[in-house]
């Protein structure tokens, strides 16, 4: 069965059609990158998928439930209960982290599982001190998020998204905000959760590693999705878009 | 007369001082966050309502409101006015100025949080309430604290208004024993009181906003 189903997403701002049509169909296990331009959509299919933003039109269910469906050409959102459901399936990585400042590193963490899901607080401490050591983090968690570097902003971040035990993890250009030393440690966090089949949903800029990491490539321009593939054949496509795309990164590959 | 004896006559008005100062506080603080929500809100009509409300209370003079909430009663509905109802009438008129200033601290506290804090909350299962007062209330309240901290420094010198009405606060006691001992030290005595009142707030305030500068 498919984690996420996303069938015909329509979502537009003012008038402007940002998303025409999208499908996004992710199995379990399965690491799918989005690339595409600035202002393709992309932050914006992901925020539709995360409830973030409202879809004008689509179906959307996660592991069966299906929480969004269309009525004549209208989205409508099932009732609190099966978006509540919905919503413990999936977890969002924030390009600008978006960690709660007043909470030590440990709280991020360990708050929502804690105060949201109602779990017993020794097991989370527990699980909480083992992702800290499994991001490298060990010494930190008394730290505040103001005194950590932007890598280590983020690590926590994947840290307490992981801490919700998501079965999709999503990732709106993670490494976007970081320096390029800091974006390698960023960037094996994610290759290992890969390695572990974690699923996810990764925007991203960077091509070398969307191509390492990834199952499945989607490109996506001016609200559709382009093409989707495997990476060998995205990065040896014959279409005119992908490839004046990926043309500009041609330096780097 | 001498200044023990002063002092001492002063006292009641000192307490009385105090006491606007502090039943202020606890009303206008928490009333200010309602009349800020209302402010947020988008209902139109109560959204105006605040608005219209929250520019009267900034735009006219205390005095002025202190003395509509004392004679109000008796001059619109024609209800006589007891000589306790003074007291409330202060308590009303500073609640009610005091709550407005606060609304609009909390209105550009709240205002000025990230959108992603929300976004963050609301992706990890918070509710609605638990958003609000887990994660950006307290973000807010170090925020605005210096504000708050104005206002409040301002507030203990605005006591001196009740005055405005004749309650027996500290003003218009110093006032009373310096024309009936013809003596400048009620009103020295005064100026050390509000001042050293004054020092003790501001040092208060200045111990909380130590106490949330744990983080940036
Ligand atoms: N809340 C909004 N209100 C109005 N327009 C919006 C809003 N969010 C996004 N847009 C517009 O939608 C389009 C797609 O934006 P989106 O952020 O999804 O692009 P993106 O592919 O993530 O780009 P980038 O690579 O720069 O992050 C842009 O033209 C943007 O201006
Ligand atoms: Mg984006």
């Amino acid at each position: 069965m498919n984690i996420l189903e996303l069938q015909h997403a329509k979502k537009s701002f003012d008038g402007t059609e940002v998303l025409k049509d999208i499908d996004l169909h992710v199995a379990e296990g399965e690491v799918v990158s989005i690339i595409g331009p600035s202002g393709s959509g992309k932050s914006t299919l992901l925020r539709c998928c995360t409830f973030l933003e409202t879809l004008d039109a689509g179906e959307l269910s996660y592991e069966g439930n299906k929480v969004v469906t269309t009525v004549e050409g209208k989205a409508v959102y099932g009732n609190k209960k099966q978006q509540r459901e919905a919503m413990e399936c999936f977890g969002l990585v924030f390009q600008n982290f978006n960690l709660f400042p007043h909470y030590s590193v440990l709280k991020n963490i360990t708050d929502a599982p804690i105060r949201v899901k109602k779990r017993p607080a020794e097991e989370v401490m527990r699980e909480a001190r083992e992702l800290l050591a499994k991001m490298g983090l060990s010494d930190k968690e008394d730290a505040y998020p103001c005194q950590l570097s932007g890598g280590q902003q983020q690590r926590v971040s994947i840290a307490r998204a992981l801490a919700l035990k998501p079965d999709i993890l999503f990732f709106d250009e993670p490494t976007s905000a970081l320096d390029p030393e800091l974006t390698l440690e960023i960037l094996k966090v994610i290759k290992e959760l890969a390695k572990e089949k974690m699923t996810m949903v990764i925007v991203t800029h960077e091509m070398n590693f969307a191509r390492d990491v990834s199952d499945r490539m989607i490109f996506m321009d001016q609200g559709v999705i382009v093409e989707e593939t495997t990476p060998e054949l995205l990065f040896r496509s014959e279409n005119q878009r992908t490839r004046e795309f990926l043309g500009q990164y041609h330096d780097l590959l | 007369m001498s200044i023990e004896m002063i002092i001492m006559q002063l006292g009641e008005g000192m307490l009385s001082t105090i006491w606007i100062f502090a039943l202020t506080l606890l009303f206008s603080l928490p009333l200010g966050m309602l009349i800020a929500f209302g402010r947020m809100s988008s209902n139109f009509l109560l959204c105006n309502l605040m608005r219209i409300y929250i520019s009267i209370m900034r735009g006219t003079p205390l005095m002025l409101q202190l003395l509509v909430v004392y004679f109000g009663p008796y001059y619109i509905f024609g209800i006589s006015i007891s000589s306790s109802y003074r007291a409330y009438a202060v308590i009303i008129a500073f609640v009610l100025n005091y709550a407005a200033y606060f609304a609009e601290i909390y209105r550009s506290g709240i205002a000025s949080m990230p959108q992603g804090q929300y976004e963050a909350a609301k992706v990890l299962g918070y509710s609605r309430p638990q958003t609000f007062f887990k994660i950006i209330l307290p973000q807010v309240i170090k925020r605005i604290l210096p504000s708050i901290t104005n206002e409040v420094i301002t507030l203990v010198k605005d006591t001196s208004l009740a005055f405005s009405i004749a309650y027996a606060e500290m003003f218009t006691q110093a006032k009373a024993l310096a024309a009936s001992q013809k003596s400048m030290v009620p009103f020295i005595a005064a100026a050390v009181f509000y001042y050293i009142f004054n020092f003790v707030v501001a040092a208060v305030m200045e111990f909380f906003e130590k106490k949330m500068n744990y983080y940036q």
